[in-house]
């Protein structure tokens, strides 16, 4: 196992503090454990009682926030990874390339979570590998989906891998998995475009359940496109937490480039949330709903998109031109709120909008104590591999 | 002309042309915001003449 060596500069290596030197008891750990062990039944008697004991789910709403949230928003804020990749390895622009680790593990991570998330909502799990080797449906939207994100998460795994590889010494392996990079990041593109699509091209199945300001035939752009902003928004998020909370594990070069990659992605970011108000714009228009704009869901649409796409997108701009990077890294914040109110009301608010308040959804605490055991242990398992892994660091003996 | 959509020829009409009319609008809009957004960094030419 390689030693958990950092450099704080290239030439420099010097030792990290050892995580297994540390208490287990630290404040992160009781309060990861309080919250696994707090919500941990709830996830048992979704397995022992079915889906019935724990959720608030029926024939009108199947898909409740563990669709919302944990899928669509977890997809959403995963594409950092593609995003980061395809600018450092296809586009370039080798300025960012210390974001590309900590991306892609966002991304794998993301990915996993989602899948582990469809464990619980899924009636029957084990049936999840049935598209693929049983009944294909090649013809259902729903088989692009479940495609994309077992091949996106495994070309994830194997962009991941050199990391891990580099931990357990595996250098021959490492070398073969790092040849095959430029294949691997232009399949993750690719498998990103369809997957981020498809998820939006989903909701065309649901026209007359999908308030019309939100349904357009535009919904597979409206999801790309944002994804973009959201992956974007989330990388420079993630600096700004691993500079706080991990400033010890990471080298001279991922500090200098921090600011870099928050005033280059804030920028990107901001170009991509303009575009993006355009085309919700244009789907207004196309489809003539201006009239449902004076409506109670057309104020909150306008919420949405003034609040939470326009302004930031403004903001950003701002934030880039007076190189303030609080108020970038504010705006990644907020994008990436924006992004979770999006997938909200696609997938809950607006939807089944015409039902009576009393046959809408509103999520079971069984449901939510099962979103927050997943994300929890989602933010256990990236510390576990931040702080062993070379994610934030340059290992010294690699150096391709 | 009373605003009254009756036939899909008028709605195709209608949404497409405010359509391109916000496309171009928003060419306009784009552009500016480009340059709200790049008036601050100093251009290549400009480094190169200082070096």
């Amino acid at each position: 196992m390689a030693d958990a060596a950092v450099t704080t500069s290239s030439e420099q290596p010097t030792e990290a503090p050892s995580p297994h030197k540390r208490s287990l008891f630290s404040p992160f750990n009781i309060i990861a454990a309080i919250l696994l062990l707090a919500t941990a039944p709830f996830a048992i008697m979704r397995f022992t009682g079915g889906l019935g004991a724990v959720t608030a789910l029926d024939h009108t709403n199947p898909w409740g926030i563990w669709i919302g949230f944990d899928l669509l928003t977890g997809v959403a804020l995963a594409a950092g990874g593609y995003v980061t990749s395809a600018a450092v390895y296809i586009f370039g622009k080798e300025e960012y390339h210390s974001a590309v680790r900590p991306a892609i593990l966002t991304g794998f991570l993301g990915y996993g979570l989602v899948v582990f998330a469809l464990l619980f909502d899924v009636g029957r799990p084990w049936r999840l590998p049935y598209p693929f080797f049983v009944s294909q449906g090649v013809t259902s939207i729903m088989f692009e989906v479940g495609a994309c994100v077992a091949l996106y998460l495994t070309v994830l795994f194997l962009e991941f891998s050199p990391a891990a590889m580099e931990w357990l010494g595996l250098k021959k392996v490492r070398w073969i998995v790092v040849k095959l990079t430029i294949l691997l990041t232009i399949l993750g593109v690719l498998l990103s475009t369809l997957h981020q699509s498809s998820l939006g091209a989903m909701y065309l199945l649901a026209p007359s359940k999908l308030h019309p300001l939100w349904y357009s035939t535009y919904l597979p752009v409206f999801f790309f496109v944002s994804s973009i902003a959201a992956g974007l928004s989330m990388i420079i998020f993630e600096s700004t937490m691993a500079h706080r909370y991990f400033p010890h594990l990471m080298d001279q070069r991922h500090k200098d480039e921090s600011n870099k990659v928050a005033l280059g992605f804030g920028r990107a970011a901001a170009l991509v949330l303009a575009a993006y108000s355009a085309i919700k714009i244009f789907g207004i228009a196309a489809d003539n709903n201006w009239a449902y704009l004076l409506t109670g869901y057309g104020v909150w649409f306008l919420v949405e998109l003034v609040g939470f796409v326009m302004a930031p997108a403004f903001f950003f701009a701002v934030g880039v031109r007076d190189r303030n990077f609080k108020l970038i890294r504010g705006c990644a914040i907020w994008t990436v709120l924006g992004i979770v109110l999006n997938r909200f009301n696609i997938s809950l608010i607006a939807f089944n909008w015409h039902l009576p308040e009393a046959e809408r959804y509103f999520p079971a605490l069984g449901e939510i104590a099962i979103s927050i055991f997943i994300v929890t242990l989602g933010i256990v398992v990236y510390r576990f591999i931040v702080t062993r892994m070379p994610i934030l660091y340059h290992h010294p003996d690699y150096h391709d | 002309m009373d605003g009254t959509i009756h036939t899909l020829q008028e709605f195709m009409m209608r949404t497409k042309g405010i359509v391109y009319i916000l496309a171009i609008g928003f060419l306009v809009g784009f552009t500016a915001f480009w340059h709200f957004l790049w008036d601050r960094e100093p251009r290549q030419k400009d480094l190169e003449k200082d070096s």
